[in-house]
């Protein structure tokens, strides 16, 4: 066990424990927290900077709005619907298709009008979100995923994960649905997880279940060698998000639109850790060289070019 | 700098709770176990009732020294009241009284009863008088005619007291006894009944009421059970077995056939006796072999409290505890549990049921509440009616299991009303919300975890030891807090997180 213990401290893995002392509890000043804590807000605040976001359709904030759904609706055929204050993915809901009053969800099952207006109720209700307060509901441009990493997952969109410390993107990750997490990108709910090097934005080895995988288990396509196209324009709009909260310790969720581009998807004060096993590299030593060299880099590029010069992947 | 601060604060506050701890230890010699010095309990009534603006008298019976019982210390309080007290007929009787009084009134008697052996027998040299049993008509004769049924089958007096205890106490009694207990079935009406029966035949005999000195109670039941006059001495049978003798820890408190309280001018009358065996005795043991001049620190010790408080108190001090092992379980083990300190409150609530069925218990209701649940879910209601009804199911739920467990003869099934009905329906709705969006499997996991730490943290607060220890020494806790506030600083891997990592460490040797 205190072998296992050594072994994982060498390679600099970042435990639970010290991710909040040492990184969220410090770098991220509570104040800072609402701002990507509520995903509207998150939203707008991007809208002005000028960073691409999907499109907002409408929102639903109080019991009696929920008539105006169809209104709002009567445009789109497709789009999510999502919880402001959501947590971890939970009381996301996506339409890929519509006939008149029958929504069809992203997994092929059929809802009717009043089963989509319980489920924004649910929302407004608190449920999902941080603490139970009463909450809003947001509804927006449902992602095209990209082609290209379209063929290495299931149903759902991929969304890549950057972890942006002091501005600078330390390590990547791409997240792909499978059948078994039921097209969402989390991977404890078995979604595959592939690392990303930061220097070439090609995917590394993807781990699923705790054990490392090559190939898609759905598709049966390669995940190791992929190329994330448009991988610095990437690396510098997620590198923005530093000015655009404050937060010193952040996850940015990116998704490949097939459209248009890169869009930020979510924040996130407190990115999880499983990001390392992607990679298979610990976070603390790129953390501590961020931490030594972050007051000579200045702007968004030599952030960037920091973090592509030092975070090569070893292998 | 804030590092040296922690550790300063977290040094003081061991050197302050280790100081005096050993201080209490060791100077004042403070029983480090819960050994039981000498066998000294303080008993007490609480009486309430809801005086009606006119003159108000109260008369309670109170204990007097007996065989083998002594009263060391007794106090009456009362606010306005006058009070008196008198001996009539083998009792004492307090009496309170006032002009004139309005609302709520509270009336304690505190007494510290010691047990003594006594060599002495109680040997009377005059026969008691018998009283008149007033039976008249229908019961006259059915006495007779079960006096002389009991009579023909028995040789002494302790024959026929035996026989009679044992027709009343029939599950089915015969048509005489029937009629004479009519519907009142009590044990206090069946030793009342025996009385008069006794009284028919011959034979003196009174009925006793007291309480039985127990460690800890807060509701002391009253007993009931008789004494008979037989070869000069008065000699006590226990009704329910209708056997000679009573448990030595019965304390007779009053004897005949009037109510233990009573009052005039006043309504809505509550009187409860309690009974904890007292720790002090150890420490005035202390305190008496003069290692201490003033005792200052025992008139804001915990013992200086109302017997009622103190038991309280002995619980509240151990939630502390379990919050300390939750932060161990969580952020040095990393279990995880719904909600952080809902495992406590589970903890506390085993301490009513047991262990074993404290967890069957709470994983049936929170079984049927998760089904019912998952149901009210196809009825697309809004948030908390939902709540509201599983508040309502859970409630339900569990009345039907105590009646279920009560018919069966399960006592243990009534004390699960004591759970905390609100704890058990958040368990259930966020229980279902994880199910639904994280998986059967997360859900179970986490429900497991939060009843496997409820678990151990009930079994390291029931050790009467740490219980003990924790009272009489509460500035432990502060050690303990010291701790609490170190493991707020220890940021190494939670042992789950090794297990969770450990391909990154096969995939890198």
């Amino acid at each position: 066990m205190f072998t296992l213990a050594r072994q994982l401290a060498d390679i600099g893995l970042l435990g639970l424990n010290r991710r909040n002392a040492e990184y969220t509890l410090r770098y991220n000043p509570r104040n800072l927290y609402p701002l990507v804590d509520d995903k509207l807000r998150t939203k707008k605040l991007a809208q002005d900077a000028g960073i691409a976001v999907p499109e907002l359709y409408g929102v639903v904030e109080k019991e009696y709005q929920v008539r105006d759904l169809p209104e709002i609706l009567k445009h789109h055929s497709d789009f999510v619907v999502k919880p402001s204050h959501g947590s971890g993915g939970d009381g996301i809901l996506i339409i890929s298709g519509r006939l008149k009053e029958v929504y069809r969800k992203a997994n092929g099952v059929l809802m009717n009008q009043g089963e989509l207006n319980h489920h924004v109720l649910t929302i407004l209700s608190g449920i999902f979100s941080l603490g139970g307060q009463p909450d809003k509901a947001v509804i927006e441009y449902r992602v095209q995923p990209d082609p290209l990493l379209e063929v290495i997952s299931y149903q759902g969109v991929p969304d890549i994960r950057v972890i942006l410390f002091l501005g600078v993107p330390v390590m990547s990750m791409v997240r792909l649905p499978t059948r078994m997490s039921g097209g969402r990108a989390n991977l404890h709910q078995g979604a595959l997880g592939a690392g990303i090097d930061i220097r070439t934005g090609t995917t590394l080895t993807a781990v699923w279940r705790n054990g490392i995988v090559g190939e898609h288990p759905d598709t049966g396509n390669a995940v190791m060698g992929v190329k994330i196209p448009n991988w610095e324009a990437l690396l510098r709009l997620a590198a923005r998000c530093y000015q655009l909260t404050g937060l010193g310790y952040q996850g940015v969720d990116i998704v490949l639109d097939k459209d248009k581009g890169p869009l930020i998807l979510e924040l996130n004060a407190r990115p999880g850790l499983n990001i390392q096993i992607a990679n298979r590299s610990g976070l603390l030593p790129r953390l501590n060289l961020v931490e030594q060299n972050h007051k000579g880099l200045n702007g968004v590029e030599e952030r960037v070019a920091f973090a592509q010069e030092h975070f090569g992947a070893s292998v | 700098m804030n590092r040296v601060h922690l550790y300063l604060l977290a040094f003081s506050l061991i050197v302050i709770g280790l100081g005096l701890f050993l201080y209490k230890a060791l100077v004042l010699g403070f029983p480090l176990s819960p050994q039981k010095v000498s066998e000294i309990w303080n008993v007490e009534a609480h009486i309430s009732f809801i005086a009606k603006n006119k003159p108000v008298k109260v008369s309670l019976f109170i204990p007097r020294t007996v065989r083998r019982f002594a009263i060391v210390n007794e106090n009456f309080i009362s606010q306005g009241f006058g009070i008196t007290t008198a001996t009539e007929g083998g009792n004492r009787q307090a009496e309170w009284s006032i002009r004139k009084a309005k609302g709520k009134q509270i009336l304690y008697y505190r007494a510290e009863i010691r047990r003594i052996e006594t060599k002495e027998s109680g040997i009377l040299v005059k026969p008691p008088e018998i009283e008149d049993p007033k039976f008249e008509g229908p019961y006259l004769a059915a006495t007779q005619s079960l006096v002389a049924d009991i009579r023909a089958r028995s040789a002494d007096a302790d024959t026929l007291v035996k026989e009679l205890l044992k027709r009343l106490t029939k599950s089915q009694p015969d048509d005489n006894i029937a009629l004479l207990l009519g519907k009142q079935t009590s044990i206090s009406n069946k030793v009342r009944l025996a009385v008069r029966v006794l009284a028919q035949a011959g034979l003196p005999a009174r009925a006793v009421h007291g309480i039985r000195l127990e460690d800890e109670n807060q509701n002391a039941p009253l007993l009931h059970w008789m004494e008979i006059y037989d070869e000069k001495q008065w000699r006590a049978y226990d009704p329910i077995t209708g056997e000679p003798g009573v448990p030595p820890d019965y304390m007779p408190w009053w004897r005949g056939t009037q109510p233990l309280v009573q009052v005039k001018g006043g309504d809505r009358l509550q009187a409860t006796l309690s009974v904890n065996l007292k720790q002090e005795e150890a420490v005035r043991a202390a305190i008496q072999s003069g290692k201490i001049k003033s005792p200052l620190l025992l008139d804001f010790s915990l013992f200086s409290l109302p017997v009622h408080t103190q038991a309280i108190y002995r619980v509240l001090l151990l939630v502390p505890l379990g919050a300390f092992l939750l932060v161990i379980l969580r952020n040095v083990i990393g279990i995880k549990t719904f909600g952080t300190f809902m495992p406590v409150l589970i903890a506390l609530a085993f301490r009513e049921t047991q262990l074993l069925w404290g967890i069957i218990l709470f994983s049936v209701v929170v079984g049927l509440g998760l089904t019912i649940r998952l149901y009210l879910e196809h009825l697309k209601l809004l948030v908390v009616p939902r709540l509201a009804s599983v508040l309502f199911v859970v409630v339900l739920l569990m009345a039907l299991l105590s009646v279920l467990t009560h018919k069966l003869g399960l006592e243990r099934g009534l004390s699960v009303a004591l759970f905390p009905m609100v704890i058990i329906t958040m368990t259930i709705e966020r229980m279902s919300i994880v199910w639904e969006e994280r998986g059967a499997s997360e859900a179970l996991q986490q429900g497991l975890g939060s009843l496997v730490v409820a678990a151990i943290a009930y079994l390291i607060m029931t050790i009467g030891y740490i219980e003990h220890i924790v009272f009489v020494f509460p500035e432990l806790l502060l050690v303990l807090l010291a701790g609490t506030l170190m493991l707020g600083r220890y940021y190494g891997y939670r042992l789950l997180e090794l297990h969770r990592f450990k391909a990154l460490a096969k995939g890198n040797t």
